[in-house]
């Protein structure tokens, strides 16, 4: 078991009170085992993959635990997770785009950086170059700027530097999202990639595009308004999904519940106010086509068969 | 980088003659006879020395010939170096007189301009990661920048030279003395100097202190910065990179704050009767010796210009984009 | 993350949500009652006092003291009188002169950032140039010429002067917005290009626009304070600056008339500290980010 995440509850500060993004997410991951992290922007899945290695300034580590490879990832305290970050849990970020200091040669920031690590360059250097041309770029980038490169090959330099020191845990946010179709099949092959030669133990894909993750994750989480609703082999989660969130992400039920949805956010002033202030019950109740009274109390976790668990009254 | 240098050569070019011909245009343009007024208001008791005025300036306007030849004329005495004549010290050549009073002015501007900017610049970094001197130090800062230049000299003045006594008020040596190169006139020389250079270096001081520290913040969270972060990196790799790429845009700024520096130099001058360009510019002022104003504005116009090509050369040395020529439009 | 995304599906709420923190804000809160103090005591206060500011009313170089709060000059003038007076000019100098530049700023911005192409590289041209133009010294070689010098030429001409950093600002700003999808969807859907600007683009800027007019506003202030310092002030009105150059005209320093020369600057920065006080509040207030926790 690489990680495993119990109830953890991670918080936003605003003016208006905590924004309960995170409320309670357990999952476990397997060695070798990628899973992919589906919904809609604003459902938690940035600040899951964001709690397991950085906490940014106005999130709060509220409760509950991550351990990776047996020990505890200490997720409040900025400064005992420095130890852990890059050489167990690293990240592939979203904006990879503007992800290297501009002012700097790549392979100097690579080198400064290692040595801030207290790792010597030279060590590494054979590996770094040999990982580069893996993903077909050559050594010659390390004496570039980030600017003289594209966006791919800005893209791949930062999937080889995060996975430079083969982290047990690899988070990939949105790492698809800004490039075209093409790049996106490379960039998600080049994770399979990854995997398979070790250079990273398990991996959380986080993406709201569900067609892509489902090409390469073993398993599929489907997270809505800061808790997992369902969980479930790729396949299961695409041919049969149970929850009728999922249903609507996937389009089993068609546009109206989206439009529906998209309808009643745009009309809710301030902040999502079930993040701020969660309604009891089932937090998909007010878009859910099926809703009943019974979906007023909190629904059960139901396994519907090995590995595939939803959280839904209407499972059965 | 040779695309860019050319633009800027190209817009400082422009600028220039833009300069010159607002110089030229604006006493044709503007209603009323400035040579009249000029000789009515200096009606110098000298009758051959009025004359000699009189004949040269109707010779320089020569508004007998077309405006476009006039404007030819004007260039072309330019390129000789002839500025005219001043009035107000007639009969010495505008750019001798503007020459004499420079040195002062420079003498003021430089010292001020790069300490306020390097103090600055350490002052903001350092606010940026220091909550409780951030509190302190942007406020004061804000206060600063908004202080008029010749209300915070007239203040030192008052504090340090009537009250206390400690500094001299006007002028740039002592009566007593004469310009010399001994010991005694440079001491004298600095004592005169200091109040007017800390008065520009303070006011100076306030908007990079606020500008770095924005900078620095903005840098911090930036996508690199919190990439370095996730990676573990200790922060003073962090800070040293933010400090490094905050400090760029602030190299453009020293250029493009330079007409308000030179601005604030010249009624600092005014306040301590400073014998540079400030007290030369009023003395032009109250005298309506044109020939006089627009040389003095010449000369600025060159020195921010020159100042401004110095600083891209400098920016283009140290900013690696400028120098791949990518964003060779960036200004 | 969360506050992002309904910070773009919600409009309406937004502006409420931005007038609350505002309002909540210390920063604007002090900022603005300074400003607006300042503002009514020179809208009102020539009212009360009388209107020719440089009457000889009592004693010369008077101390401050009940009757004459702020003294009087070396003439005999009431200081206070010509301070309530020079507090009018200098709004009415921050009014105009900033409306001005903040108008010819726009206008270049929009047009170079939303035409691009020719009329870009003309316009940008033309800010650089203004931009590296000593502003002060042409407006000082300008001013000299004018014959009759009021508070009104003076603010046209700083305006005239002033703008470049607004148009570099709103040009970059278009640029980036005019490639939005609802900008490309107002194109097809065949609305003018001014229409677009106001309604798509400008809204979306509005909190920058809001932020440089008020800095225009300081800084034409500024500018007028330097140029009246100069002798080249109004020649019919009194203004902060002309007093600041009277008193040190008529050697107050020397006399230790403080009262002569400190108010009129204090003013200023008061006033022009007060709106940049403003503006980092309203920056905070724009960008949730900077809100303090």
């Amino acid at each position: 078991m690489t990680l495993e995440v119990a109830d953890l509850q991670v918080h936003y500060r605003t003016l208006k009170g905590d924004v309960r993004a995170l409320d309670g997410v357990s999952f476990s991951l397997a060695d070798g085992e990628i899973v992919g992290l589906a919904g809609e922007s604003g459902c938690g899945k940035t600040t899951l993959g964001k709690s397991l290695i950085r906490l940014d300034g106005r999130m709060r580590h509220v409760g509950g635990t991550a351990v990776l490879d047996g020990d505890e990832l200490p997720i409040g305290d900025d400064k005992a997770m420095n130890a852990r970050r890059w050489k167990e849990v690293s990240i592939i970020p979203q904006y990879s785009m503007s992800a290297l200091n501009p002012t700097r040669k790549i392979g100097k920031m690579i080198a400064e950086l290692l040595r801030a690590r207290g790792k010597s360059y030279r060590e590494f250097k054979d590996e770094l170059v040999r990982r580069l041309e893996l993903v077909g770029l050559t050594e010659k980038v390390l004496d570039n700027y980030p600017i003289e490169l594209s966006g791919g090959m800005k893209q791949r330099v930062v999937m080889v530097l995060s996975t430079l020191l083969d982290p047990s845990l690899l988070i990939a946010d949105e790492v698809t999202s800004a490039l075209d179709v093409t790049n996106q099949r490379a960039v998600a092959e080049t994770l399979v990639r990854f995997r398979d030669m070790g250079f990273v133990k398990s991996m959380i894909v986080v993406t709201h595009d569900l067609s892509l993750v489902y090409q390469i994750a073993d398993t599929i989480m489907v997270m809505y308004a800061g808790r997992i609703v369902e969980k479930a082999p790729a396949e299961t989660i695409i041919k049969s999904p149970k929850h009728p969130y999922t249903r609507a992400l996937i389009g089993a039920l068609p546009e109206v519940g989206l439009e529906y949805g998209d309808e009643r956010l745009q009309s809710i002033p301030g902040k999502p106010p079930h993040l701020l202030n969660p309604p009891t019950g089932c937090r998909f109740r007010a878009r859910c086509p099926l809703a009943s009274e019974e979906c007023e109390a909190e629904p059960p976790t139901v396994t519907v068969e090995a590995g595939h668990e939803v959280s839904c009254w209407k499972a059965n | 980088m040779g695309r860019y240098f050319r633009r800027k050569l190209l817009i400082y070019g422009l600028t220039f003659v833009i300069a010159v011909s607002i110089n030229f245009a604006v006493p044709r343009l503007m209603p009323g006879d400035p040579v009249a007024r000029m000789l009515t208001r200096n009606s110098v008791a000298n009758v051959e020395s009025s004359e000699a005025m009189r004949g040269y300036f109707n010779e320089l306007f020569g508004l007998d010939v077309p405006l476009w030849q006039q404007y030819f004329n004007y260039w072309g005495a330019l390129f000789r170096g002839d500025l005219g004549v001043s009035v107000f010290a007639f009969p010495s050549p505008v750019a001798t007189v503007v020459a004499d009073a420079l040195p002062y002015t420079l003498a003021l501007l430089l010292p001020s301009i790069l300490l306020s900017w390097f103090v600055g610049n350490a002052l903001g970094a350092m606010a940026a990661r220091n909550k409780l001197l951030d509190n302190g130090a942007l406020p004061i800062g804000y206060v600063l920048t908004a202080v008029p230049y010749m209300w915070l000299a007239i203040l030192l003045a008052w504090v340090g030279g009537i009250i206390l006594g400690w500094f001299p008020v006007a002028g740039g040596y002592s009566f007593a003395l004469t310009p010399a190169f001994t010991w005694t006139f440079i001491v004298d020389l600095v004592h005169h100097w200091f109040l007017p250079f800390l008065s520009l270096f303070v006011v100076a001081l306030g908007g990079w202190a606020i500008g770095m520290r924005n900078l620095v913040i903005y840098e911090l969270e930036s996508d690199y910065s919190n990439y370095l972060q996730a990676l573990g990196a200790p922060n003073r790799l962090v800070r040293r990179y933010a400090f490094r790429n905050a400090v760029l845009p602030q190299i453009t700024g020293l250029a493009l704050q330079l007409g308000v520096v030179v601005g604030g130099a010249l009624v600092t001058e005014v306040v301590f009767a400073y014998p540079g360009l400030g007290s030369l510019l009023l003395n032009a002022i109250s005298s309506q010796d044109f020939f006089l104003l627009q040389g003095i504005l010449l000369f600025i116009v060159i020195g921010v210009l020159v100042f401004n090509f110095l600083a891209d050369v400098v920016y283009v040395l140290v900013d690696p984009r400028t120098r791949l020529g990518l964003e060779g439009g960036q200004s | 993350m969360s506050a992002e995304v309904v910070l773009q599906t919600e409009r309406i709420g937004r502006r409420h949500e931005h007038l609350y923190f505002a309002l909540r804000n210390p920063k604007v809160a002090i900022g603005l009652a300074i400003v607006l103090a300042l503002l009514l005591l020179g809208l009102f206060g020539p009212f009360f006092l009388s209107d020719s500011p440089n009457e000889y009313v009592g004693p010369k170089s008077e101390a401050p003291s009940g009757e004459y709060w702020f003294g009087t000059t070396y003439f005999g003038q009431d200081v206070f009188t010509q301070f309530v007076h020079g507090l009018r000019s200098s709004y009415l100098v921050g009014t105009l002169g900033g409306g001005i530049s903040f108008v010819i700023g726009l206008a270049v911005g929009f047009t170079a950032g939303y035409r691009g192409g020719m009329v870009d590289e003309v316009l940008n041209m033309i800010t650089n140039v203004v931009l590296v133009l000593p502003a002060l010294a042409v407006l000082i070689v300008i001013s000299s010429y004018l014959e009759v010098r009021g508070v009104v030429s003076q603010a046209v001409i700083i305006g005239i002067f002033s703008w470049p950093w607004v148009a570099r600002a709103v040009r970059a700003q278009t640029f980036t917005l005019a490639n939005r999808d609802y900008v490309d969807l107002a194109r097809l859907t065949g609305k003018r290009s001014w229409q677009i600007i106001v309604r798509e683009i400008m809204p979306n800027m509005a909190s920058y626009l809001l932020m440089s007019m008020i800095l225009l506003f300081g800084g034409a202030i500024l500018f007028a304070a330097m140029l009246d310092f100069i002798g080249l002030g109004p020649a019919n009105a009194v203004s902060l600056g002309t007093m600041m150059q009277q008193s040190m005209a008529w050697s107050s320093l020397h006399l230790g008339m403080w009262w002569w020369f400190v108010p009129p600057g204090l003013a200023i920065t008061l006033i022009v500290g007060a709106l940049y006080i403003t503006n980092v509040g309203l920056d905070e207030v724009f960008n949730p980010k900077l809100r303090e926790m």
